[in-house]
C-alpha cells in the first residue's frame, strides 16, 4: 500500500504501533526542540541560513515590514522600527492575552490585530504568503531566545482547556496529542520521528508541503491524522493548544522558521 | 507583494587566488507536470531548467535541473578570486521567464 503521511488515510501504521506500545510507557519526560529529532540532514538545512527555504519567507517580512498600507499608510516600521530591537523575545512569549479585548492571541492573530487596529488594514487569511511572511520575520527575531508564556490571571482558563484538549482521545484512531508526543517521543511513526509536539520552529518549511506553513497547519495535519475534526485556523481549539504547548516546552528555545519533513 | 526571485550568499570581497564559496536558492515551485490539481487538471510542468553564473564575462558554473529537483532548488559551488568583476546570475524556466541577479566582487 502507498501510505502517504497525514492524508485522508490518517497516520498509516499508526493502529500497528499503538498495538505493540500499549500499555503507554512512561517516556522521557524532557521537551526537546523539534530539530532534536530530525535528521542530521535537515538539522544542517534548518541551520544554514541560505539553504533554508524558510528564509526565503523571513526576506520577504523584512520588505513587508517596512510597507506603508491601509488607510493609515502606516508600515509596522512606522510604529515597531527596527524590528531587530523592537520585536526580539516577542515570539517567546506568545500566544498571550490581549489587554484589549481579552482574547489570546498568537503571533498571527497579533499581526492581523495591528492591520485591522493600527493601520486600517484587512487582516490576512492564514497560509497566505504575506501572514507567512510577517509571522516568519518576527518570529525569527527571537530565534535562539527561550519559549516563556503566561498561564496566569486571564490566561490560566485558555492554559486549561488547552492543557484538557492536549490529553483527551480524539478521532476514529481514539489518540490524544499526549499518546503520540509524549507516550511516544523519539519513536518512529512511518517516515517520521515523533517529536515532542513543540511550536517554537514555527512558521516551519515542511518539505512534504514544499512551502512554509502555520503551526495550525501542523495542528490540522495531525487532527487529520487521527481521523478527527480539524479545527479552523486561528480557531479557540488550535489557540488554547498552542499556549499548552509553549507552557510544556517552557526553556526550549525559538528555531523558525525550522525545516521539518 | 514584491518577492526576491533568489537569496545568494557570497563575500564582497576576496583576496587574489582566494577560493570564493557561493550559495544561493531560488524561489521556484518546481511544478513537476505529473501533478493534478483539485478538479483533476494536470498542472503544466513549471521548472527551472538551466541556471548559469557568470565572473566578469566567464561561465563559471553551469546547473540543467531536472523535474525531481524540489521546489526552491539551493545550489553551493565555488570559484577563484580573480580580479575585481561581476558575477551575473541567470536562470530560466518552462514558462521562458528570464531571471538575473548580479553581485560584485572586489578582489584585493
Ligand atoms: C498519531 C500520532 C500523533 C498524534 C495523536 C498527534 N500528532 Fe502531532 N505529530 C505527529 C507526527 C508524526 C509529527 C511529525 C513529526 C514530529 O515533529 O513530531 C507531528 C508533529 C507535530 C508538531 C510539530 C513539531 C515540530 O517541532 O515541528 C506539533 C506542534 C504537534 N504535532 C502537535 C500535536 C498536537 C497538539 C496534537 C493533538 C491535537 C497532536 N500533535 C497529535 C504525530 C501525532
Ligand atoms: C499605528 C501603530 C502600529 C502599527 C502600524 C503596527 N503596530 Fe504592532 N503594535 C502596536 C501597538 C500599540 C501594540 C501593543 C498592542 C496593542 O495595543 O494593540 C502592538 C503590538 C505588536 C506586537 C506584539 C508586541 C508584544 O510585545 O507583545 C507585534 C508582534 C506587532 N505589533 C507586530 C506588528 C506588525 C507585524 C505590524 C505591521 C503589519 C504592526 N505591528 C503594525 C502598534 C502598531
Amino acid at each position: 500500500m502507498q501510505c502517504s503521511r497525514f492524508l485522508v488515510s490518517g497516520f498509516c501504521g499508526v493502529a500497528g504501533l499503538m498495538g505493540v506500545l500499549l500499555p503507554v510507557l512512561a517516556a522521557d519526560q524532557t521537551v526537546r526542540p523539534g530539530s532534536f529529532y530530525m535528521s542530521k540532514n535537515l538539522q544542517a538545512l534548518q541551520a544554514d541560513d541560505i539553504a533554508n527555504p524558510g528564509m526565503l519567507w523571513v526576506s520577504d517580512g523584512e520588505s513587508l515590514w517596512k510597507q506603508p498600507v491601509g488607510r493609515t499608510q502606516k508600515s509596522c516600521a512606522s510604529c515597531h522600527d527596527a524590528a531587530d530591537v523592537t520585536m526580539k523575545g516577542v515570539a517567546a512569549r506568545y500566544p498571550a492575552v490581549d489587554a484589549e479585548s481579552g482574547e489570546l492571541f498568537n503571533l498571527e492573530k497579533r499581526i492581523n490585530t495591528c492591520r485591522t487596529r493600527h493601520q486600517g488594514a484587512e487582516a490576512l487569511a492564514y497560509e497566505t504568503d504575506e501572514l507567512l511572511a510577517l509571522t516568519a520575520y518576527v518570529a525569527h527575531q527571537s530565534r535562539g531566545e527561550r519559549v516563556k508564556v503566561h498561564i496566569d490571571g486571564p490566561a490560566a482558563p485558555f492554559y486549561e482547556a488547552g492543557r484538557k484538549r492536549f490529553y483527551t482521545r480524539v478521532g476514529q484512531l481514539n489518540l490524544s496529542c499526549a499518546q503520540c508526543h509524549e507516550a511516544n517521543a523519539g519513536r518512529r511513526l512511518r517516515g517520521d520521528t515523533i517529536s515532542d509536539g513543540v511550536g517554537s520552529g514555527w512558521p516551519a518549511y515542511r518539505l512534504e508541503w514544499q512551502t512554509l506553513g502555520s503551526l495550525h497547519r501542523r495542528l490540522r495535519a495531525c487532527s487529520l491524522g487521527v481521523r478527527a475534526r480539524q479545527f479552523d485556523f486561528g480557531s479557540p481549539e488550535y489557540l488554547s493548544l498552542e499556549l499548552y504547548l509553549a507552557k510544556r516546552a517552557e526553556g526550549v528555545r525559538v528555531e523558525a522558521p525550522a525545516v521539518r519533513r | 507583494m514584491a518577492r526576491a526571485p533568489v537569496r545568494i550568499s557570497m563575500p564582497d570581497e576576496a583576496k587574489k587566488g582566494e577560493i570564493v564559496d557561493i550559495k544561493a536558492i531560488l524561489r521556484h515551485p518546481m511544478e513537476t507536470g505529473y501533478r493534478v490539481d483539485n478538479v483533476g487538471k494536470k498542472i503544466p510542468r513549471n521548472i527551472v531548467t538551466d541556471m548559469t553564473v557568470t565572473y566578469g564575462g566567464v561561465e563559471v558554473m553551469r546547473w540543467k535541473l531536472q523535474p525531481g529537483v524540489a521546489a526552491n532548488p539551493f545550489i553551493g559551488f565555488s570559484t577563484v578570486a580573480i580580479e575585481t568583476g561581476e558575477l551575473v546570475f541567470t536562470w530560466t524556466d518552462d514558462t521562458g521567464q528570464v531571471f538575473r541577479e548580479s553581485r560584485m566582487l572586489t578582489v584585493t
